[in-house]
């Protein structure tokens, strides 16, 4: 029965056009409720738990820009490191200069934004491989740039100056509130773009470009956009990383594996919704943490799950979890509702891949 | 006259890379598959090249023989199971099933070889060895014998190609893959023997590298996998000369950048290739403006 | 339609191409309505019918191209629809794509080289089809994208031609060119059949299919409408059921009667 048919025939009746089935008031709170208990966190836990946590909210920040990136901009960007490495160096330069690390944090991050365009210049024009790969050479070659200023470390790094005042059990309360703020911001802020106009050009930039375009989407500008808020998002995650290890040494930062992580937290969390990160980034830390001691293992393993979910579960975890109850958390797409009975959804999101 | 020098470096050392490109143009060329794990390969064929020698204690250049033939088989292999599941499925899912192979591979050496770096010894004085011109271009024999090969390697590529049966099927394939199966051919086969070559030249590429320089596990992609697609760039898709011209460029920037300062190399080489990227995306030589 | 239910055909024995209930889908469109169809050996069994009537997804389904939903492809009297179209090029159903679909970056002869890669044994080579189409020899080392659309179609017909098949698939043999052009193309259709060869054909061109034709079949919104020897329909009943005008006489399943 076609939605043509249905429509006309009941003509008589009415029908909306709603954001969710139930009222998302109810998870808004609960996704209130969840964040004051996290901020709760470092007074009731351990502060080897808060580290371990900080790590899980820096991937999750970054999985959930590079499922930004490739899921809704159909960006294949194998050189995001290089924002993770700029967000580091732009926190250690705002130190090296006197300004407070924390304090640092947003700056770094629009400076990132700024850095994002002319990178973007670079490499828009180019197809999704080629793209890929292309991103992944622009970045060593930030990298290759960095390493030659010796005065913020050279080749061997140095360490993050204006840290070394902080009561230990504080700093390491404050770097776990920074991580967390820059996650919810993160995810905030991916939740809002995805409601907004401009995840509507997305969406239909996903489903097709063509009809996009001549339906007067502003298809380069939405990609560029999308391009600087996930320099934006890695850059914030980057300085936190910096904050959390006391120290900015060029390899750690800039190396591909952050991709590659956020990559596959993302393909088996499930690519193309907002929870789907998440879900992955809880597999992820379930992984390090046990494989901990067998250092390359959890990277060997995590990459066998990733080539495995890629092909046979396209959907992720979460897609998996999605088709059975049908929920969301993170609602971004639409319903129609019809004036009788159960609303049927109009799948304006098809999932990508 | 050092910069002289550094030119004829840099001219011999764009063999090597159009060992590396090659594999990683047709690929693309072929399938449309960005192999991101290209360099792993070459990594990995050297890695297996070292394991056999201490095994079995044949001759380095023995290992050739053993090694790009198994490596072709292997890419057949994976191209018609792992990588056609990817492409029947999508451009993302392709991409992210080679980024997982790269990872896999190279942790897999880290694991199993440690980090630190291992050379191939051949115990042939003529690898070390180095003839001069005058008193400030000094070349070494190897990298004159890496060089010969790859043109070797690249005009037996060109011959395949244009002459023989599968040569010509993979061109057809590559320019309309169902016009090619409504003619009879299995797509997915021809797929196979692409890979199978492109396999075979990197581990070439691989073992080549490893008796001039050092192996590391991640040198695939620090290094191999980015000077690869570098090259393949500037010289121009779909071209196998042009991967050549790739390679010779690269490697000339390199050392030139070499020579204004010695860590200066890589960057000089990146910064000739965002440029080419700019001016003439197509590359040099280009058959097929790239899209 | 007068005469015997299906004109006599059946008297030269099996139909050796056959589409019994092919449903095709686009997707969610459906672009073929449980099509039934034979073609007897010797025939040129030609398909007409407007723009998006399901011609062209009809002979792509029979190739091997697309998969039906529902119905079955049967050649020779075996079920070729779990067949991958190499394999039914393997076994003798060739066909000639929609716009030419050359080797590009191939010369003539090497276009020509690959049609005989996997040719069946028959009186077709590479060296007949030289003799036939006289101007492709002194150009065989041309690349295929330097010809004329007319000189790329005969290059096409070759190329699926060395493959020595027994069913010939023509897709819109005429698309793009002058009529001068696909009237030569097609007045090679005789010899073509001379040597054994059945011809199914796609046609946007209606007085060209009925010149040509032993059978016509015509599509509407993937619906058969018309279905005779062109000597047995008349203009009028042809253009009801191109057009789906009331009176057209539809030979498939009842339906879109009155609908325009």
């Amino acid at each position: 029965m076609s939605l043509a048919t249905d429509t006309t025939a009941r003509q008589a009746g009415t029908f909306r056009v709603t954001r969710s089935r139930r009222n998302v008031a109810w998870t808004g709170a609960g996704a209130l409720i969840v964040v004051v208990v996290l901020a709760l966190f470092p007074y009731i836990v351990y502060s080897g738990t808060t580290a371990i946590l900080v790590q899980a909210f820096i991937v999750l920040t970054m999985s959930s820009m590079w499922n930004l990136l490739a899921g809704y901009a159909g960006l294949v960007s194998v050189g995001q490191q290089a924002f993770v490495g700029l967000g580091a160096y732009f926190v250690l330069i705002l130190a090296i200069h006197g300004t407070s690390p924390f304090a640092a944090l947003p700056v770094a991050a629009i400076g990132c934004g700024v850095a994002a365009l002319p990178l973007w210049w670079l490499v828009s024009r180019l197809r999704s491989g080629y793209f890929a790969i292309a991103t992944w050479v622009l970045a060593t070659t930030v990298l290759l740039i960095i390493e030659k200023f010796s005065s913020i470390g050279g080749g061997t790094g140095m360490p993050l100056p204006g840290l070394s005042g902080y009561n230990p059990a504080l700093l390491t309360a404050y770097t776990y509130w920074a991580a967390l703020a820059v996650t919810v911001a993160a995810l905030a802020a991916i939740y809002l773009l995805l409601r907004s106009r401009l995840g509507l050009v997305l969406t239909a930039i996903r489903d097709d470009e063509v009809a996009a375009r001549s339906s007067g989407a502003r298809v380069g500008l939405a990609r560029m956009l999308v391009f600087v808020v996930a320099g934006i998002g890695c850059g914030a995650a980057g300085g936190v990383l910096a904050i959390s290890q006391l120290q900015v040494q060029p390899t750690a930062v800039f190396t591909v594996v952050w991709t590659a992580e956020m990559a596959f937290v993302t393909i088996i969390g499930g690519l193309g919704t907002i929870e789907g990160p998440i879900v992955g980034t809880v597999v992820y830390m379930v992984l390090q943490q046990t494989l901990a001691s067998y250092n390359a293992w959890y990277l060997i393993i995590f990459g066998l799950v990733a080539i495995f979910v890629a092909l046979f579960a396209r959907r992720g975890l979460w897609g998996l979890v999605d088709s059975r109850i049908n929920v969301r958390l993170f609602p971004v797409g639409y319903w129609l509702r019809l004036d009788t009975d159960r609303p049927r959804r109009l799948r304006l999101r098809a999932p990508r891949g | 006259m050092a910069w002289v020098n550094a030119i004829i470096q840099g001219v011999l050392i764009g063999g090597l890379y159009a060992l590396f490109a090659c594999g990683l143009s047709l690929m693309f060329g072929v399938m449309k598959v960005v192999n991101l794990a290209h360099g792993d390969l070459a990594v990995l064929a050297g890695y297996i090249a070292i394991g056999i020698i201490a095994v079995v204690h044949v001759p380095v250049l023995l290992s050739f023989v053993v090694v790009v033939p198994v490596m072709a088989a292997l890419g057949y292999v994976v191209q018609r199971t792992m990588i056609q599941s990817a492409l029947d499925r999508s451009v993302l899912t392709t991409l992210m099933v080679m980024l997982g192979l790269s990872v896999v591979i190279e942790n897999g050496l880290l694991q199993f070889f440690t980090a630190n770096t291992r050379g191939i010894g051949t115990g042939l004085s003529l690898i070390t060895a180095s003839f001069s011109i005058g008193s400030q271009i000094q070349i070494a024999y190897l990298l004159v014998v890496i060089f010969a090969t790859a043109v070797v390697v690249l005009l037996g590529l060109q011959f395949f190609l244009s002459r023989s049966k599968y040569g010509r099927l993979i061109r057809a394939v590559a320019d309309d893959r169902e016009a090619a199966q409504l003619a009879g051919a299995d797509y997915r086969h021809v797929f196979g023997i692409a890979a199978a070559i492109a396999f075979g030249t990197v581990a070439l590429g691989g073992i080549a590298y490893g008796m001039y320089s050092q192996l590391n596990p991640t040198a695939g992609t620090d290094t191999i996998l980015l000077f690869a697609f570098a090259a393949v760039v500037i010289g121009g898709l779909g071209s196998l000369w042009g991967t050549l011209l790739g390679g010779v460029v690269l490697g000339v920037a390199q050392q030139i950048g070499a020579q204004i300062s010695i860590s200066d190399e890589a960057l000089a080489g990146f910064i000739v290739f965002l440029a080419v990227l700019v001016v003439r995306p197509q590359g040099l030589i280009s058959r097929r403006a790239q899209s | 339609m007068t005469g015997p239910a299906d004109g006599g055909r059946s008297e030269s024995g099996a139909p050796l191409l056959e589409a019994r209930d092919l449903t095709v889908h686009h997707g969610q469109l459906r672009a073929l309505d449980a099509i039934s169809l034979r073609v007897f050996p010797g025939e040129v069994y030609a398909i007409i019918g407007a723009n998006g009537a399901g011609k062209s997804t009809l002979l792509r389904t029979i190739a091997g191209l697309h998969h039906p939903s529902t119905g079955s492809v049967w050649f020779d009297g075996t079920d070729v629809t779990r067949l991958r179209p190499e394999r039914r090029a393997g076994q003798g159903i060739v066909m000639v794509p929609e716009g030419r679909r050359l080797f590009e970056s191939l010369s003539v002869e090497e276009n020509l080289q690959v049609g005989a890669a996997y040719a069946r044994q028959g009186p077709w080579t590479i060296e007949r089809v030289y003799e036939t189409f006289g101007w492709l020899r002194e150009r065989r080392k041309q690349l295929a994208a330097q010809l004329s659309g007319g000189e790329q179609q005969t290059v096409a017909l070759g190329r699926a031609l060395v493959a020595n098949p027994r069913v010939l698939l023509l897709d819109e043999l005429s698309l793009g060119l002058a009529p001068v052009v696909v009237q030569r193309i097609y007045g090679m259709l005789p010899e073509i059949l001379a040597t054994g060869l059945t011809v199914l054909l796609v046609e946007q061109d209606v007085s060209q299919a009925l010149r040509v034709a032993s059978h016509i079949h015509c599509l509407l919104e993937g619906q058969t409408t018309l279905e005779g020897r062109p000597a047995e329909v008349t203009a009028d009943q042809v253009e009801a059921a191109y057009f789906g005008l009331a009176g057209a006489a539809p030979a498939g399943p009842p339906g879109r009667e009155g609908e325009p």
